[in-house]
């Protein structure tokens, strides 16, 4: 039912917590449906190769209730856009992150979908 | 480190007594029991015994017990075989039947079908908090028109259990003022004891059913086995058609070691209720205990007082069932949750919304069904364990603003 990475991921999840005074918060789902992603940004800035000044994702923590699929991939995500621009981050597809993820039950992929809203949610708020 | 299993609602290891009867109808005695030559006719034999032998334990005669591949084809020839068969005497009259909301899929979506088909009209009568239905509320649902009743006996996620015989009861009063009154609709009334048959009583006189179902794999026999009880009065008509076996009642080769290993471990639950059903329930109170005292926030779904004792279904707040299951499951604990994340869909147990749970709390549900060979140490175990994981589970969610 769930790729090996998955189980991993639940049971040993990277960036999973919270920041204090983070730049950018976005949350998404309800008890109701079961699942519930929270995503706490800490926005820095550098220079890209260009020597371009850039804001970039210099920290991410999340907190999630919700399945193995779903916290699983709350993990994948962080670790995927830990350390990225904010222009790469708002290019994030669910496509993705399921590319990570191994085979995941149908049923399971409105998780990743979750994960994608919480991050948009997030940048949105942080006014990109 | 050795397993332990605490999800005997969804099968049972095959008892070694069960599996020794079997074992020489899987190879030496092969025989088909409709062939006429002495293989055939010792297969036969065994058939025969295994029938009066079960016809016996429920009280009922040989010739009403039809021997399935299990409880939801029992389940599933009682709905259509019995509608199909009353629709050659009540052609163009609409029918009733009634259900609960907290039934097996097995049932509901069967009633579901021909209610689609426009073939019956269904009340799904509704079960109070402790996932029970009222047998005066059930009566207020039924019409002149009903003729079936079906209402599981004990119910797979909550562990609750019916009022069969009280129901039982009434149904047999309904019957006598619908001969005073001359009306000509018949009422039958099924139960499916699947998960009943460990703990209670499944004497059919006793509780005044006409149909009743029993699945093999949930007794510690065998999977792919079940048996309709059916009241030869039954109008069933077969809804598997061929060689005309089970009194044409049900079609098909009679699966002989199942039937064996049915007889047989239907002998031992009969034999041994009393004292499983104390061990068991030692045990459980013995899990319900522990969880009370070493995990904050949780809720007992139903009630622990008159719940089958091999149940104990319990939302652990905060967290998702899903999630708690693998946890459990990568310590080698196996359980099942209110059935939501984990199957295809993603709604949460539809017997625990019926009971009134929240759908938030439903999906937190755990259901933990004991069995016989469970044993103290491993409900120790399990209690060592289960606070570490619904810590950890509870840390990484995050505090719901509301």
């Amino acid at each position: 039912m769930y790729s090996q990475v998955i189980l991993d991921h639940f049971r040993y999840p990277s960036n999973q917590g919270s920041i204090e005074n983070a730049d950018a918060v976005g949350q998404k789902g309800n008890p109701a449906c079961g699942d519930i992603m929270k995503l706490y940004l800490k926005i820095g800035e550098r220079k890209n190769e260009q020597g371009e000044a850039e804001k970039y994702i210099e920290d991410i923590k999340f907190e999630t209730l919700g399945c193995a699929a779903a916290i699983a991939i709350s993990s994948l995500l962080t670790e995927r856009i830990k350390d990225s621009s904010i222009e790469q981050a708002k290019k994030i597809t669910k496509e993705d992150i399921l590319e990570k993820t191994g085979e995941l039950p149908e049923s399971k992929i409105h998780c990743s979908m979750l994960a994608i809203d919480a991050l948009h949610s997030a940048l949105k708020k942080y006014n990109y | 480190m050795k397993n332990i299993y605490l999800d005997h609602a969804a099968t049972t290891p095959i008892d070694g007594q069960v599996a020794n009867a079997m074992s020489p109808y899987l190879s030496h005695d092969f025989g088909n029991p409709s062939s006429v030559h002495s293989m055939g006719r010792e297969a036969m034999s065994a058939v025969k015994s295994s029938r009066e032998n079960i016809a016996g334990l429920l009280n009922s005669a040989p010739e009403e017990i039809i021997f399935t591949s299990g409880a939801t084809e029992a389940n599933n020839l009682v709905v259509f075989g019995l509608i199909r068969g009353l629709e050659k005497e009540k052609k163009g009259q609409k029918m009733h039947v009634i259900t609960s909301t907290i039934e097996h899929p097995a049932i509901l979506k069967c009633f579901q079908f021909l209610e689609a088909e426009g073939k019956v009209e269904v009340s799904y009568v509704p079960v109070n908090n402790k996932g029970i239905v009222e047998s005066e509320v059930l009566k207020q649902n039924i019409q002149d028109n009903t003729v079936l009743i079906s209402i599981m006996y004990v119910n797979n996620e909550a562990g609750s259990v019916q009022p069969i015989q009280q129901i039982g009861e009434s149904v047999k009063n309904i019957k006598k003022t619908r001969a005073q009154q001359n009306n000509a609709f018949p009422l039958y009334f099924h139960t499916d004891a699947v998960q009943a048959a460990n703990f209670f009583s499944c004497n059919v006189k006793e509780l005044k059913v006409d149909m009743l179902s029993l699945s093999g794999h949930k007794i510690y026999g065998p999977k792919g086995m079940g048996v309709l009880f059916a009241d030869k009065d039954v109008p069933l008509s077969p809804i598997q058609l061929g060689g005309g076996q089970e009194n044409g009642r049900r079609a098909g080769t009679s699966n002989v070691p199942g039937i064996v290993g049915m007889s047989q471990a239907l002998t031992l639950a009969a034999e041994n209720k009393e004292r499983n059903f104390k061990k068991i329930k030692e045990n459980r109170d013995l899990l319900v205990n522990n969880i009370k005292q070493y995990i904050p926030d949780i809720t007992f779904n139903g009630d622990l007082e008159t719940t089958s004792p091999s149940h104990a279904n319990i939302t652990f707040h905060g967290v998702e069932g899903e999630s708690v299951l693998l946890d459990l499951d990568f310590n080698g604990v196996a359980v099942s949750t209110g059935s939501a994340c984990s199957s295809d869909n993603l709604r949460a147990s539809h017997v625990l919304l019926a009971m009134g749970i929240a759908e938030e709390d439903a999906h937190g549900a755990i259901r933990f069904t004991l069995g016989k060979n469970n044993s103290e140490q491993e409900i120790n175990k399990v209690t060592e364990i289960l606070p570490g994981i619904i810590d950890r589970l509870r840390g990484i969610a995050p505090n719901i603003e509301q």
